[in-house]
C-alpha cells in the first residue's frame, strides 16, 4: 500500500544524482529525506512528483503504477523550495489554479472554487490576503500561499523540497509545528525534503538519510540516534547546528 | 572645532562646470543629428501647404505604398511573433544540440547586410535562380512580387521578438511552468496561463521594434521588388522613386508619414520602459 518506491536510479549525464533507491512510504505517513547537499533529495522528490524521468525503476502509489503517468496526472500536492508561486497572478489566483486548469467536465463552478479558496486561506492563517501579488507578502505567508495551492487539487501525496529552506530560524520554528499540526488533521502521505537534521528528527515519522544519491538508512527518528547504520549517519545526525 | 569648508563631493560626480557643458555638448549633437533631420523632413513637407501636402499623400501610388506597407507588416510581424515566441522557448527552456547554432541562426539577419539578404532571395527565387525553374513551373513568382517583400521581410525582422524574449524566459526558468503541471495543467493551459502572461511587456515591445523595422525596411526590399508603382513600392521605396523624379515636396510628404509612425513608436515604446522596465530583457533598455 501507499507510496512505493523501487529500484529507481536518475542520471543527469555521467552524474547519477539518484542510485537504485527503494523506499516505502505508508499511507498518511510523514517521511523525511535527510542528507547533504547534492545527495540527490530533491531529484528523488521530482521523481516521484513525476518533474524527472528515472532512467530504471518503478513507482506505484496504492498498487497503482505511476512511473509513467505524467506529472500533471499524479496529483502530487508539490510545494518548491523557491515557492514557484505565479507572480501575475493574486494569491487568491494562485490557490484556484490547479481547480480553474481542470477539464472541461470536472470543472467546478466559480461559486465553489471561491468558497474553496476561501476555506484555504483561513486555514492557512491568510486570511484577508486573497487579493495580494505574491511579491507583497512575506516569506512565510509566500511559503503557506505555496501550501495552499498544493492542498486546493486535493493531493494525493504532499511532496516539500526545503519547505522552510529560506526562512529565518524563529519563522521556521514556527512553521515547523504548523505544519506537523496540519498533517496530523489532513492525514497526507508527506515526504519532506531536508539538510537539516534537527528539523527531520522533530517532525517526522520516520527519516530516511541520503548520501550520494543512496539511502543509508530509514528509521524513525530515535532508531536513527540510538542504532546509525554507518558511521556517516552516525556524524551526519551528531554534529548540530547545520549538517552540510 | 571648525567645520571643513570643503563641500562634500560625490566621487562619482563632477563639478558643475563640466557637469554643464558635458550635458550641453550632448543635447547640441542630438539637435544636431537627431532633430534637425526630423524637422527638416515635416518642414519640407508642408513647404507648399497643407493642400499640397494632402494632395501627395492622398495620391494613388502613394496610397498604394501605404497600403502595401502595411500589408507586408500585418503579414510579417505576426509570423515572426508566432516564431520568435516558439524559437525562444525552445532556447530558454530546453537542452537540446545544436542549441547554441541555432542561437546563432537567429541573430544572422542582423549581422548580415539587408541588401544582402535581399540579392540572396533573388539568387535562390529569381527567373535564373537556383529554385527559379522549378517555381515558375508551379507558377509561383516570389521576386518582383508582394510574396517576395513578405519573405524579404521576415527574414529582416526575424530576430526582434526572439531576441527580445530569449533573456527574459532564460532568466525566468521552469519553476512555474513546473508548478503550473504538477496543479493538473496541460501544456496549453500551461502556456497561456503562465508563460505568456509571464513575458507579455517583453513580447509587446519586441513587436513594436519588429513592426518598426518591418515598415521602416529599405535595403531588402528594394532588391527584391523591382519598384513596380503601386503593385510593389512600399512607403520608403515610393519616398526614393518621388525623390529621384526631383518630386521633393511629395517624397518628404511620404516621408513624414513614415516619421510620424516612427515617432509614434517611440513613444509606445518608451512607455513601455518606463511602466515595465524590469519585465523587459536587460539587452534592450536604455
Ligand atoms: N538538471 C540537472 N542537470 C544536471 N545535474 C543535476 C541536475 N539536477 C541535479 N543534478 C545533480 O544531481 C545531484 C543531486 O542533486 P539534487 O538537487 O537532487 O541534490 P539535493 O540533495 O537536493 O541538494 P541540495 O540540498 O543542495 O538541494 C547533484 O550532483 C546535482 O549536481
Ligand atoms: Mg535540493
Amino acid at each position: 500500500m501507499a507510496l512505493k518506491i523501487e529500484r529507481i536510479t536518475k542520471r543527469f549525464g555521467t552524474v547519477s544524482a539518484v542510485r537504485e533507491v527503494s523506499l516505502t512510504v505508508e499511507k498518511g505517513e510523514f517521511m523525511a529525506l535527510l542528507g547533504p547537499s547534492g545527495s540527490g533529495k530533491t531529484t528523488l522528490l521530482r521523481v516521484v512528483g513525476g518533474l524527472e524521468l528515472p532512467e530504471e525503476g518503478t513507482l506505484s502509489f496504492d498498487g497503482h503504477d505511476l512511473t509513467h503517468v505524467p506529472a500533471r496526472e499524479r496529483r502530487a500536492g508539490f510545494v518548491f523550495q523557491h515557492y514557484a508561486l505565479f507572480k501575475h497572478m493574486t494569491v487568491a489566483q494562485n490557490i484556484a489554479f490547479g481547480l480553474d486548469v481542470r477539464p472541461m467536465g470536472k470543472r467546478l463552478a466559480r461559486r465553489e472554487v471561491n468558497q474553496r479558496v476561501e476555506a484555504l486561506l483561513n486555514r492557512m492563517q491568510l486570511e484577508g490576503l486573497g487579493k495580494r501579488y505574491p511579491s507583497q507578502l512575506s516569506g512565510g505567508q509566500r511559503q503557506r500561499v505555496a501550501l495552499a495551492r498544493a492542498l486546493a487539487i486535493e493531493p494525493l501525496m504532499l511532496l516539500l523540497d526545503e519547505p522552510f529552506g529560506a526562512l529565518d530560524a524563529k519563522v521556521r520554528k514556527d512553521l515547523r509545528q504548523w505544519l506537523r499540526a496540519l498533517h496530523d488533521e489532513t492525514k497526507l502521505t508527506t515526504i519532506m525534503v531536508t539538510h537539516d537534521q534537527e528539523e527531520a528528527l522533530a517532525l517526522a515519522d520516520r527519516v530516511a538519510v541520503m548520501n550520494e544519491g543512496r539511502i543509508e538508512q530509514v528509521g524513525r527518528p530515535r532508531e536513527l540516534i540510538e542504532k546509525p547504520a554507518s558511521a556517516f549517519v552516525r556524524e551526519f545526525l551528531g554534529t548540530d547546528g547545520e549538517g552540510i | 572645532m571648525t567645520k571643513p569648508t570643503r563641500k562634500f563631493r560625490y566621487p562619482t560626480k563632477d563639478s558643475a562646470p563640466v557637469r554643464i557643458a558635458l550635458t550641453l555638448a550632448g543635447v547640441a549633437y542630438i539637435a544636431l543629428f537627431l532633430l534637425t533631420p526630423l524637422i527638416a523632413v515635416f518642414a519640407e513637407a508642408l513647404r507648399n501647404g497643407a493642400a499640397a501636402f494632402l494632395a501627395a499623400v492622398t495620391e494613388k501610388d502613394a496610397l498604394a505604398a501605404m497600403w502595401l506597407t502595411l500589408t507586408v507588416a500585418a503579414i510579417a510581424v505576426p509570423l515572426n511573433t508566432i516564431f520568435g515566441l516558439a524559437a525562444a522557448w525552445s532556447v530558454a527552456k530546453f537542452d537540446f544540440w545544436g542549441k547554441s547554432v541555432l542561437i546563432t541562426l537567429i541573430d544572422l539577419p542582423f549581422s548580415v547586410s539587408p541588401v544582402i539578404s535581399g540579392l540572396v532571395y533573388v539568387l535562390l527565387f529569381g527567373a535564373q535562380g537556383y529554385l527559379g525553374p522549378l517555381l515558375d513551373e508551379l507558377g509561383i513568382k516570389v521576386i518582383f512580387t508582394v510574396t517576395g517583400l513578405v519573405l524579404a521581410t521576415v527574414f529582416v525582422t526575424f530576430p526582434f521578438v526572439a531576441r527580445e524574449l530569449i533573456p527574459l524566459m532564460q532568466e525566468q526558468g521552469v519553476a512555474e511552468e513546473e508548478a503550473a503541471l504538477s496543479l493538473g495543467a496541460s501544456g496549453w493551459q500551461m502556456f497561456w496561463r503562465v508563460t505568456l502572461p509571464n513575458v507579455r511587456w517583453g513580447l509587446l515591445y519586441g513587436i513594436l521594434l519588429c513592426n518598426a523595422r518591418a515598415m521602416g525596411e529599405f535595403g531588402a526590399v528594394s532588391v527584391v521588388s523591382g519598384h513596380i508603382r503601386g503593385l510593389t513600392n512600399t512607403m520608403p521605396l515610393h519616398v526614393e522613386i518621388l525623390y529621384n523624379e526631383y518630386n521633393f515636396a511629395a517624397a518628404f510628404a511620404v516621408a513624414s508619414i513614415l516619421a510620424l509612425l516612427a515617432l509614434v513608436t517611440l513613444v509606445l515604446k518608451s512607455a513601455l520602459e518606463w511602466r515595465y522596465g524590469d519585465e523587459i530583457a536587460a539587452a534592450h533598455r536604455h
